[in-house]
Parts: structure tokens; C-alpha cells; sequence
């Protein structure tokens, strides 16, 4: 008591300044390993840095400030690196995250709702069961897939002759050279970005992994809608259908947007698992702007085109946030009104 | 009663919403529904299975090849695998614990300096309004959009100047502040070629993510706590340790775990950075194994890998299912 009454002035300066020393060691770590990265990396994004500058840095006397081009070269597809072009990777990518989402969302809710069922024997156990697709690593998961789809050996040709063989009478094996062939399966799918077999086969490995999880964020929020509303509404005369769309669908969204913002955010940087499974290829036809990037520094070392190529992804990462963002904020007004 | 005012819909919406609605009662759920549900929950449960059963079937065969046949309960349960995984987990001399150790040393010790970081500026941003708030949260959190990938070029280029180096009169040139006379020099420590130098890398993603998620979780603790301590005549700083600190302790051990989760798999700075097998971590070593060269891959050695590299995520995920589903979707959200 004594200490706020008897000098309110002192203690409010004092207060004054507390906040930034609170602040202070986040912004020193900050500072060092952040934004100073960032400013170097905007500066090196000028010239033409190689692994002959590794040594001085800025002070070489090689080092040439070559304005823009490397941002030119990046979007002409410039660049003497084979089958690259910045908009159709750029477009799959945004077609990489959207597909998964839509397919994942949707799966997830209704899993959940069939698991949510009164009365059905074994929930417990199967609740558990489906949740372990989220607890394997992508890493691990990636690496399994790929053995899954393996030409000779994978499990995935091997079943597929199996079906064959019992179902249609099929005697050869089945060798579906799911990560080289470079012939899109349907063509014209994606105007613009032809999607190969690869890409079907990351779709149905992420599939596996993606809607366990909008599983269990649908669960919860179907946990806490109040039975009562139903009653209510069945007491009313709402049918089904009308129960449906009018009481589970507009109390799932409020969860499920988020979760479908992040999972749409997680699939468009989802370097772990394209980089395991396809490496970008074949042709390229799966990169993702994140795999690019890591291709640029780790195997061309051309660090003054990687650090253009951060500046730009860092730019469509904004433009990605600026529109889940609305998105998200969309959803909270709903839910207030 | 309810079950006979509802009217008879065509079959895919009645199921539906019968489900979410739960109106059919406990016990009420007729036969054939049930064993319908069954039948599409099992179908459901082999998928799920089906890529775990494989892996786990590798793991615990003692061929070394694949298999022909596709093999998803184990025929044999033999843990040579998992025993020559551990003798010699790769090709170089580095033992698993080198691998194990490495893998630990580097998501707890990069977990705790960012939670460690992280608390006090939370902590500022959740309880005080001050002059440039705004705009310093906005710089914290502008990393959180960055891919990790991008800001690896700059930390690498950055960490490679750190370098220790032997001159040839014997003197010792800790660059980029002193260099040899002849500007060469024997290379004795390489940051950048250091778990301690992937380690700030990594360090650099994680503090803004750390910063973020303990906001979120103390702009939900009420103040009444901490307005009562001041009363009392407690500090600021006996408030944070005393009263703040002990309330955010769950949300500090969600951080952390979310964290190592993401250190664990650590991939692209590891894999950018370190060049000498005594630095690989395990996540290195699984991928390591597969190579381009998959048909001399030990199968099931790699399978045994597997498995040991996701048990310690599976581990934390399924103790914090709950915390990680809530802090991702609703948590962190409000500003």
C-alpha cells in the first residue's frame, strides 16, 4: 500500500521504462540473429554472391552490386537451371496447398461426426487408432511413402497387382513409375502446371497424414455443441438436412477455419515432406517455392540468387498471411453476430 | 419418442446428422446401423494402419532386403534391427548415443534458451501499453512468416565468417575481429559447421514462435493476481517470478514440447549446415540412409530408424494432444 500511494510519480516513470527491459533481451538476441540476417540478406539479394565470396563476404573485392537482376532472372526464368519457372511453381504451390485442404477439411469433419455417433462400439479405441497419423514424423512419414511407392518393391504397386490379379484376372505385376514419369495422367488438369504422378501420389501420402488432424479439431468442437439445440430444433420440426446445415455446419466453422487456415499455411511450406518424397521432381513438376529455395543454397550455391529468392517468398508468405488473416478475422465476426 | 418424430430422410443426411445430434440415444442405435458404422470405421482403421503396420513389419525382420510380398503383420519378431541400429547406426565412426545426443542437445538446448528469451517479452506485450508497441510487435512477429528456408542463406553466409583459425606462426585468429598476417591459416572451429552455430540458427525461427504462443496464453490469465500483489507491495519483478511465472508454467512446457517436436525433425538448417558426421543428429541419419541409393538401403535398419526417430514425437504428441490441438487453432489468435 505504502509503496503505490506515497510516490505515484516515481513509480510511474519507473513503470515507464519497465516494459522495455522486459523486452530488451528478445530484441538483442533478436537483432543479432534476425534482422540483421534479413537486412544482409535484402543487401546480398543485389549482387552476385558465390561460394568464392564464402570467405570476405561484403569485403570482397569481387563482389559486384548487380542491381535487380537476379530478381529479373528469377521471375523471366532466367536462371540456367532446367525445366524452372517461378509462376508454375508458384502455381502449384498455391494448388498444392489448396487441394490438400479442401480434400483434408471435409474428410476430417465427417470421420468425426461418424466417430461421434451415440452408442457406437470401439470409439475409444478407434479415436486413438486415427490420431497416429499426426504423431509420425513427416520426416518419417515422407521416407515410408516413398518406399510405399516404389516401382519394384513399394507396397503400393504390390497392391495394386494384388487387386488386380484377384479382381480382374490381371497376371503381370504392376510397375507404376510413380516418381519419374513426367506424363501428366490427365492433361490440362491444372492449366499451366501439369500435374504428375508424383503429385498424386504426395496427395494421397498427405492425405494419410492431413485430416487426422482437422479429425480431432472437429471432434472437439462437435463435443461442445449443447445437445439441447437439436432437441429444440427437432421439437420445432427442423428435418435433418435442416438440423444439418442450420446447427452443425455454422457451429463447426467457427473451428474449422482456423484449422483450415493452418493446415492450408502448413501445406504451402511443407519442405520436410516434398523434399523427402519427390525431391521437386520429377522435372521439377512438384517443387515447391520452400524446396527451391533450399535447391538454390545447399546444391547451386548461388547465395546472391537464393537471397532473392527469400526476399520473394518472403513477399508471397505476406500476401498468403494478408488473405488467411481476412479470412480468419471473417469468421470471428460471424461467430459475433 | 424423439426418435419417432424425426422425420424419414434419404439415408446420407439422416446419417449425418443423427451422429452430431446423438438423438438416437445411447443404446437406441438399431443393429444394422451399428454394424455399418463398424464396417466403415474398421475400413478407416486399415488405412490408417496400413503404412505403420509396414514399417513397424520392416523393422522387426532380420532380412535386409525388401520384401517381394507385401508383408503388414510381422511373420518373425526379431530385433536385429534395432540392435545393429544401435551398435553402428551408420557408416562413420559415430555411435547411436553421439546421434541421440546431438538430436537432444540440440532441440532442448535451442527449446529452453528461446522459452527462456521469450517469457519476459511476452510477458511485456500481454501487460503493458507503452510507446511503439505496436510497431515492436509487428517486428517480432514478421520472422513467424518466414519460411525457415528463408533466412538460411543470410544465417549461413553470416556464421561461416565466424571462424577460429591456426596461423602458421602459431597464433590464433578468431575472424571475422582478427586474421592470420598471410590472411590463411589451419580452420579450427567453423560456427557455421557447429551444432552451436545450427543451434542459433534455429534458435532465430524459434524465439518469435515462443514470443507468440506465451502471448496468446497470458493475455487469458486474469490480472486480479498480479493487481493483488502490487497491493501487497510486491515489485514488478517479484509480480513476474512469484505470480506470473508459476501461473504460465503449463503454457511454458506447451511452448517447450511444440517446440522440440519441431527441433527434433529438424531438417533444413542441420542438413544446410553441418558437413561432419560427428554432428549429425538422428532426423539426419534417417534420411542418410535412404540416400539415392535405394536398393543397397538396409530395409529394415532404416525401418528401425524410423521408428526410434518418431517415438519420442509421438510421445509428446499424444500427452499434449489436447494443449497442441487448442493452442494451434484458438490459442494464439487474438492480438
Amino acid at each position: 500500500m505504502a509503496v503505490v500511494t506515497s510516490s505515484p510519480g516515481k513509480t510511474k516513470q519507473k513503470n515507464a521504462s519497465l516494459p522495455y527491459v522486459y523486452l530488451l533481451p528478445a530484441f538483442l538476441v533478436m537483432g543479432v540473429i534476425t534482422f540483421y540476417p534479413l537486412i544482409y540478406q535484402v543487401i546480398i539479394s543485389f549482387t552476385n554472391f558465390e561460394s568464392k565470396h564464402l570467405l570476405l563476404g561484403l569485403r570482397s573485392p569481387e563482389l559486384e552490386f548487380i542491381g535487380l537482376k537476379n530478381y529479373i532472372d528469377i521471375f523471366t526464368a532466367a536462371l540456367p537451371v532446367e525445366n524452372f519457372n517461378f509462376f508454375r511453381v508458384l502455381e502449384f504451390n498455391f494448388w498444392w496447398a489448396l487441394s490438400n485442404v479442401f480434400l483434408h477439411v471435409p474428410t476430417g469433419v465427417l470421420i468425426a461426426t461418424l466417430l461421434n455417433t451415440e452408442g457406437l462400439w470401439l470409439k475409444r479405441i478407434y479415436r486413438a487408432a486415427y490420431i497416429l497419423p499426426v504423431v509420425v514424423p513427416p520426416l518419417v512419414v515422407a521416407t515410408v511413402w516413398t518406399n510405399i511407392f516404389d516401382e519394384r518393391y513399394g507396397a503400393m504397386n504390390q497392391l495394386l497387382t494384388n487387386i488386380s490379379a484377384t479382381f480382374f484376372g490381371g497376371i503381370d505385376p504392376i510397375y507404376i513409375r510413380w516418381f519419374e514419369d513426367v506424363n501428366p495422367p490427365i492433361p490440362g488438369f491444372l492449366p499451366g502446371a501439369p500435374l504428375t504422378l508424383a503429385y498424386y501420389a504426395m496427395m494421397i501420402a498427405n492425405f494419410w497424414l492431413g485430416w487426422p488432424f482437422m479429425s480431432v479439431v472437429a471432434t472437439g468442437a462437435l463435443q461442445s455443441i449443447p445437445k439441447d439445440l437439436y432437441e429444440a430444433a427437432s421439437i420445432d420440426g427442423a428435418t435433418g438436412s435442416q438440423q444439418f446445415w442450420g446447427i452443425t455446419v455454422p457451429l463447426l466453422r467457427p473451428a474449422m477455419i482456423p484449422a483450415a487456415v493452418y493446415g492450408f499455411t502448413l501445406s504451402f511450406n511443407l519442405f520436410n515432406f516434398v523434399f523427402f518424397m519427390t525431391g521437386g521432381g520429377p522435372a521439377r513438376s512438384t517443387e515447391l517455392l520452400v524446396t527451391f529455395a533450399y535447391n538454390l543454397v545447399r546444391n547451386l550455391r548461388w547465395y546472391g540468387v537464393a537471397a532473392a529468392f527469400a526476399v520473394v517468398i518472403f513477399a508471397v508468405a505476406l500476401v498468403v498471411f494478408l488473405i488467411t488473416n481476412r479470412i480468419t478475422q471473417a469468421t470471428q465476426n460471424y461467430q459475433e453476430s | 419418442m424423439i426418435e419417432q418424430n424425426q422425420p424419414q430422410k434419404n439415408f446420407i443426411v439422416r446419417f449425418l446428422n443423427m451422429n452430431t445430434s446423438g438423438q438416437t440415444g445411447g443404446r437406441n442405435l438399431p443393429l444394422w446401423r451399428q454394424l455399418l458404422l463398424q464396417l466403415m470405421a474398421l475400413a478407416i482403421l486399415a488405412t490408417v494402419m496400413f503404412p505403420i503396420m509396414y514399417i513397424v513389419t520392416l523393422s522387426l525382420s532380420s532380412k535386409t532386403t525388401r520384401p517381394s510380398q507385401l508383408e503388414l503383420i510381422p511373420k518373425e519378431i526379431s530385433f536385429v534391427a534395432y540392435q545393429q541400429v544401435l551398435d553402428r547406426p551408420t557408416g562413420n565412426p559415430v555411435t547411436f548415443i553421439e546421434l541421440l545426443r546431438n538430436s537432444f542437445v540440440l532441440s532442448v538446448g535451442v527449446g529452453v534458451v528461446a522459452l527462456v528469451i521469450a517469457v519476459t517479452a511476452a510477458y511485456a506485450f500481454s501487460r503493458f501499453r507503452f510507446k511503439m508497441r505496436e510497431t515492436l510487435m509487428i517486428l517480432v512477429f514478421i520472422p513467424l512468416l518466414m519460411p525457415a528456408v528463408g533466412l538460411s542463406t543470410p544465417l549461413y553466409l553470416l556464421l561461416n565468417q565466424v571462424q577460429v583459425k591456426q596461423c602458421k606462426d602459431g597464433a590464433i585468429a578468431v575472424q571475422p575481429f582478427t586474421t592470420c598476417e598471410d590472411g590463411k591459416g589451419k580452420l579450427q572451429f567453423n560456427l557455421r559447421d557447429s551444432l552451436f552455430g545450427v543451434g542459433i540458427a534455429m534458435t532465430a525461427s524459434a524465439l518469435p514462435f515462443a514470443v507468440w504462443n506465451l502471448k496468446g496464453y497470458l493475455d487469458t490469465i486474469p490480472r486480479e493476481l498480479e493487481e493483488a500483489a502490487a497491493i501487497d507491495g510486491a515489485d514488478s519483478n517479484q509480480t513476474f517470478w512469484q505470480i506470473v511465472i508459476p501461473l504460465a508454467a503449463p503454457q511454458l512446457a506447451v511452448t517447450f514440447f511444440l517446440g522440440f517436436i519441431g527441433h527434433w525433425q529438424e531438417f533444413v538448417l542441420t542438413w544446410l549446415f553441418l558437413s561432419q558426421p560427428k554432428d549429425y543428429t538422428l532426423a539426419m541419419t534417417l534420411y542418410n540412409m535412404t540416400g539415392q541409393y535405394a536398393n543397397s538401403v538396409p530395409w529394415n535398419r532404416f525401418a528401425a530408424m524410423a521408428v526410434i526417430v518418431a517415438l519420442p514425437v509421438a510421445v509428446v504428441y499424444i500427452a499434449l494432444q489436447k494443449q497442441i490441438v487448442g493452442g494451434l487453432t484458438t490459442g494464439g489468435v487474438k492480438g
